[in-house]
């Protein structure tokens, strides 16, 4: 990077003369070494899936999962440094659950991505801290259907329809845009997100990784929950069907 | 005609008196010096709830009064509530207190759902929860005027404890408060002993005789109730249930016109 050597990097509390914050880079760097994460916004719900890299035989199965349950109604796939990403969880839960006590209702996702944001921002403006090295996508299921948005490291954020982060974020993107989203249930989806996550999975660099998947929607009764085991399982075949014929057809060109 | 003093007893003038408290000038007087006090009585009330083990589960009832004194002020309130598939919950005493406790639960249950650890509130542990919380409420001299009926399925086994405002607590295949605990105790006691492993259908009819007989005794009570349900199927809450009175002898009572 041409910034490096240059200063102003030190800091998340000073511009560069040229009008960035290095500091706010950097972490949004520290998420794009992070395995992918992407969620897809359908007609009756949203549907997560994140490729957790494993980097250790001597896990457990399971161990380190990275969609997390906010309230009832709302699921967060992270994508990051993992310890920065449970704060941020935390302060959402925290943000839900005094919606809940003042309001008496479940929190809107709008006021929720609000208002994680200004933390997620809040800690860009001052030297005494480091921006969160995580983005986050956030998804619901309301009574005006469902919603998703997504938070970066220097605190904007916006609503999606489809929405990757992460290492293959280029990658997933792409594939996305392939889908007509709007017109699709969450059955369907599951097993597109499936795919494309292990489309853009690089067995190359990386070799062992979990698949998670999790949905809110009308299929859950407008609970965000992981993906029960028998769709899962039929979601991960599809993925990898889908890979073995595109790997043959490849052959062929060959 | 009196003479001055030679000199003055008092030590000074327009002050306190010794070991009095200063009033500063400027319209605060004296500073509030009465012991800290508490409402110490409840507003609007609920009456007796009951809970009764069956062969498969158990049911929770308590009728839908809210009382204001001895004025019958509101005739829609839930006094049941589901905490999860195994767990019910219901409260008799202050309705407020049982609004707070309702949201602390609410809150707690979300968060141990957030978590998806395979862990969350049995009947067991809620029950054990809120004998806590409640002694240490009249630890504190400031207590949730509630007497709590806790039911559910622990372990697949049917489970019903009973908690008051001082945090006694106590489990029984058959509990009641307030003026049910004179009145249907006996009742639910004699019904449960005579038949340990009742029907639903049996459960929910003696629950409603019970029902009865203290809307014909209770003067805070109304012909109206809920029915809280747990089997392992999960919990039915059958609302508003309205069983059927005959006042025929009415007639014979004299000397209150």
């Amino acid at each position: 990077m041409s910034s490096i050597g240059t200063g102003y990097d030190l800091s998340a509390s000073q511009f560069s003369p040229d009008g960035r914050v290095f500091q706010v880079e950097y972490a949004q760097k520290a998420v794009e070494n992070s395995g992918t994460a992407i969620g897809i916004r359908g007609k009756d719900g949203v549907v997560f899936g994140v490729e957790k890299l494993v980097t250790s035989k001597l896990y457990e199965v399971g161990a380190n999962k990275r969609i997390f349950n906010i309230d009832r109604h709302i699921g967060m796939a992270v994508a990051g440094l993992l310890a920065d990403a449970r704060q941020i969880v935390e302060n959402a839960r925290d943000e839900a659950s005094n919606h809940r006590l003042n309001y008496n209702s479940p929190i809107p996702l709008k006021h929720l991505t609000e208002r994680v944001s200004l933390l997620v921002h809040a800690y860009t403006l001052y030297s005494f801290v480091r921006p969160f090295g995580v983005s986050c996508i956030l998804g619901s299921y309301e009574a005006d259907g469902p919603q998703m948005y997504m938070i970066d490291p220097s605190g904007v954020s916006y609503g999606y329809n489809g929405c990757a982060i992460g290492k293959a974020k280029q990658a997933a993107k792409t594939e996305i845009e392939k889908l007509k989203m709007k017109d699709m249930t969450c059955a369907e989806l599951v097993k597109e997100v499936a795919k494309i996550i292990y489309i853009v999975h690089d067995e190359v660099k990386d070799k062992n990784f979990e698949l998670e998947l999790s949905w809110v929607g009308d299929m859950t009764g407008g609970r965000h929950e992981l993906v029960p085991p028998n769709v899962f399982a039929e979601a991960e075949k599809h993925a990898k069907e889908a890979l073995e014929e595109s790997d043959d057809s490849d052959d062929d060109e060959l | 005609m009196a003479t001055a003093p030679l000199f003055r007893t008092e030590f000074w003038r327009n002050g306190p008196q010794p070991g009095s408290i200063y009033n500063f000038p400027g319209g605060k007087t004296k500073p509030d010096l009465n012991p800290m006090k508490r409402t110490m009585n409840p507003t609007v009330t609920g009456t007796s709830v009951l809970g009764l083990k069956f062969k498969d589960g158990v049911v929770i009832s308590a009728d839908k009064l809210g009382s204001y004194g001895s004025l019958a002020r509101y005739r829609d309130l839930t006094r049941v509530m589901k905490i999860n598939d195994t767990t019910i919950l219901g409260s008799s005493g202050d309705y407020a207190d049982f609004q707070f406790l309702t949201n602390l639960i609410q809150e707690r249950v979300i968060e141990e759902e957030c978590l998806n650890d395979g862990f969350g509130y049995t009947p067991l542990r809620l029950f054990s929860w809120l004998t806590r919380v409640l002694y240490n409420r009249r630890s504190n001299f400031n207590p949730l005027w509630n007497t709590y009926i806790v039911g559910g399925l622990q372990d697949g086994e049917p489970f019903l404890g009973y908690v008051d405002k001082i945090g006694t607590a106590y489990q029984a295949p058959t509990v009641a408060s307030g003026y049910g605990a004179y009145i249907a105790q006996p009742l639910l006691r004699e019904a449960f002993e005579n038949n340990p492993n009742m029907s639903l259908e049996e459960a929910a009819k003696t629950i409603d005789r019970c029902m009865k007989i203290l809307f014909y005794r209770d003067a805070r009570s109304l012909n109206k109730y809920d029915l809280a349900i747990v089997t392992k199927d999960g919990v039915e809450i059958k609302s508003s249930i309205v069983s059927e009175t005959n006042w025929e002898i009415s007639d014979f009572v004299k000397g209150y016109e």
